[in-house]
């Protein structure tokens, strides 16, 4: 079916779902490379104006990528909750923006919405959003979620402490991590990117986590990011496994690419809480997705790349992850140009994720052949946290000397909390408190660097200074 | 940079433990902010990481210097037409611009080695490196008894830009080294791809990579070992990438690097 505008006496035509999408959406390097994009500003307002009155229905109507080939499609179809979708099931994409707006969608309204939402849906309102709705937006829809810590209350910010070592080497994995703690970071994971991907390393750095996890008695939960498939052998084998992570994207395609299907996630996540770690009610999955990643897959369908994102959205929701984030400036100009591109691309993911009802964080971060700065990352991260993000990761010093790309530093998430009030899960807080860490204002308490008395434990397990 | 901090006698420090990790452990902080000595560091490596990726690649100093090394070069460039486009459209970077097949048609075909040296994502990388790089693999090669076509020196080239010069100098095997996208810490890492049977389209999973090469990393004359048992062992083998065994002597594979 076509769709069409015509403004000032010129008609524009738009053959498809597909092209009505893509054209309206705001400019990014990965659309032009992929061939979607509008012509131009004029032709991408036409197909907002002609996006802003198509009934939302007709996303329910007519698949973007057919459901007999692509299980994510299937799954989309399959999931969709009519009687949860019928309060806005007689309005246009415009109007929809208009009552997402309204103070009466608060956090229960937009709850009890979510399972009525397609990733299309929420895909396509969002390319007629501003930053500042997609801000207000999503600021009204805390997602929240529970294993050791309580992420996602409102007014808090939580953090993955991440301690990435290029040879993943133990001494300076726990050092980063030590690093981070005594910087108040770790509350939503600490979370490691193993170099290699081998059983015996996922098995070393796991163990090692929860060494540090006990000794300390920090109240977080640990997680090596190794794939899907090596985490159900470690499991098979009883390594302490706290959270299963797993890249995931938006066509069946793009999940092979990244050597994963619905079957091996579910396989996963039911291993992960027979483990009896998590607790009853909490979540135990974690997965982090990606602008971009379909395309470069070549499995987008002809899809542009925000809406794919949006559909990764859809796998990550089938599983009830504890957490998930968009890495969002890591792939590179080529799909995310500069930071005005990835400041936008990192509001998107938050708001279409939050909508979907999933606990949405945002790895904010740029690599070196990016037209992006600190100085972006500032801006975003002021963004997120006035839209009430979950979490954000940050790694020594904003650089992570592993993957070889910026993300914020742990000082970062100290100007969160102590500039824009954003504290941390309350166990987490309460943790930092009874270590001294911060002070009773939640302020960081000693000198940088120095291991209060009841971390001192903790320097015994670095080299040279065992027990 | 920064003025140490002041710090309770006999309290353990992480700043004791740096060694342990490049990581920016233990950099102090006043409020949030960082320290500025520590700051403005930051802000000088990322200069520093831009200028690799936007200086344009000295070809003829390259081809000066490959020369007074005893080796013979051409300057060819692929298809972008400049650094803005070549960070856009990374297909026009994995094809040869068509001047350049015509300087390709002049060097004859039937070569077992082709060495091809790329800009990629850092010219202080190359700058730096690739010179003494390539001229530790041409010493290996002609003690292989290998024979080996003259050094492409290529302008906005990606990793695969390797295969259509491979493929047109009819090369058993090429050897891509390329400026690695740089990180805060370092931008002048060189990687190395080698391909066997090269020809336009290979997907990466055919190439072997060697990481890391600058001179704080894997230094030249390792690389240069790890290069040449990997050639014995795709000649031998007629293969390369994930389907190629590895020889016990040859160190296991990098982990996966974005692409340069």
């Amino acid at each position: 079916m076509a769709y069409a505008t015509t403004i000032e006496g010129t008609r524009f035509t738009f053959p498809d779902l597909r092209s009505l999408l893509a054209k309206a959406t705001p400019e990014r390097s990965g659309d032009q490379l992929a061939g979607l994009c509008a012509e131009g500003p004029v032709e991408r307002l036409a197909a907002q104006i002609a996006l802003a009155d198509l009934p939302l229905k007709a996303f329910l109507a007519e698949e973007l990528i057919p459901s007999e080939k692509d299980e994510v499609s299937d799954l989309i179809a399959r999931r969709h909750d009519p009687t949860a979708f019928a309060p806005v099931a007689s309005l246009t994409v415009g109007a929809f923006r208009e009552w997402l707006l309204a103070p009466a969608a608060d956090a229960q309204a937009l709850a009890a919405l979510a399972p009525g939402l397609t990733p299309e849906m929420v895909a396509a309102v969002s390319k007629i959003c501003r930053l500042q709705d997609l801000v207000a937006i999503a600021a009204k829809r805390p997602v929240v979620t529970r294993f050791r810590s309580t992420i996602g209350l409102p007014g808090r910010l939580a953090t993955r402490n991440q301690p990435n070592h290029p040879t993943d080497s133990s001494a300076g994995i726990l050092i980063s991590a030590l690093d981070g703690l005594l910087m108040g970071s770790g509350d939503a994971v600490i979370g490691v990117n193993p170099a290699t991907d081998s059983l015996p390393d996922y098995i070393r750095i796991v163990e090692l986590l929860e060494t540090l996890r006990l000794r300390l008695d920090v109240p977080t939960q640990h997680c090596c990011l190794g794939h899907v498939t090596v985490a159900i052998e470690a499991m098979a084998r009883g390594a302490p496994v706290d959270l299963v992570f797993q890249s995931v994207a938006g066509s069946q395609k793009a999940n092979a690419g990244f050597g994963v299907d619905l079957a091996v996630l579910r396989e996963a996540a039911e291993a992960a809480r027979a483990l009896g770690r998590c607790p009853e009610g909490g979540q135990c999955m974690y997965f982090e997705t990606g602008q971009g990643s379909a395309l470069s897959a070549d499995a987008h369908w002809g899809v542009d790349q925000q809406t794919m994102e949006a559909r990764a959205y859809a796998v990550a929701r089938e599983f009830d992850p504890l957490l998930v984030n968009t890495v969002v400036g890591f792939i590179g100009p080529e799909y995310l140009y500069n930071g005005k591109q990835i400041i936008r691309a990192g509001l998107e993911d938050h708001f279409c994720g939050k909508l979907l009802g999933l606990p949405m964080g945002v790895d904010v971060c740029y690599t070196n052949h990016a037209d992006a700065d600190g100085e972006d990352m500032d801006a975003l991260l002021t963004l997120l946290c006035a839209a009430g993000v979950n979490f954000v990761i940050t790694v020594p010093g904003a650089d992570d000397v592993m993957l070889n790309y910026q993300s914020l530093s742990h000082h970062d998430a100290v100007f969160a909390r102590e500039t824009l009030g954003r504290p941390p899960a309350p166990e987490f807080e309460a943790w930092l408190r009874a270590v001294r860490i911060t002070d009773a204002q939640g302020r960081l308490a000693g000198a940088a660097g120095e291991l209060p008395p009841a971390l001192a434990e903790a320097s015994r397990l670095l080299p040279g200074r065992a027990a | 940079m920064s003025a140490p901090e002041t710090k309770h006698a006999g309290a353990p420090s992480l700043r004791d433990l740096r060694a342990l990790t490049q990581a920016r452990i233990a950099l102090g902080a006043h409020g949030a902010g960082l320290p500025t000595g520590a700051a403005l560091a930051f802000g000088l490596d990322h200069a520093r990481a831009r200028e690799a990726v936007w200086t344009p690649l000295d070809t003829g100093a390259i081809r000066e210097a490959l020369r007074a090394e005893g080796l013979d070069a051409v300057e060819l460039r692929a298809n972008a037409a400049d650094r803005a486009e070549y960070l856009r459209r990374p297909d026009r970077g994995r094809i040869l611009h068509p001047d350049s097949d015509a300087v390709l048609d002049g060097l004859g075909t039937g070569f077992d080695v082709a060495l091809v040296i790329a800009d990629g994502l850092s010219a202080t990388a190359v700058a730096l490196n690739a010179v003494p790089t390539a001229a530790a693999l041409a010493a290996r090669v002609r003690r292989a008894g290998w024979s080996l076509a003259p050094v492409a020196v290529v302008q906005q080239g990606r990793v695969a830009i390797g295969d259509p010069i491979g493929a047109r100098l009819k090369a058993r095997c090429v050897v891509v080294l390329i400026g690695e996208r740089p990180g805060l810490s370092a931008s002048d890492s060189l990687g190395c791809y080698i391909t066997c049977a090269p020809e336009p389209g290979l997907p990466d999973s055919r190439r072997n990579c060697i990481s890391n090469i600058r001179q704080d990393g894997l230094a030249v004359e390792a690389a240069a070992d790890q290069m040449e048992a990997l050639l014995r062992a795709m000649m031998a083998q007629g293969t390369s990438g994930v389907g190629l065994r590895r020889d016990s002597r040859v160190s296991p594979p990098a982990p996966p690097l974005p692409e340069a």
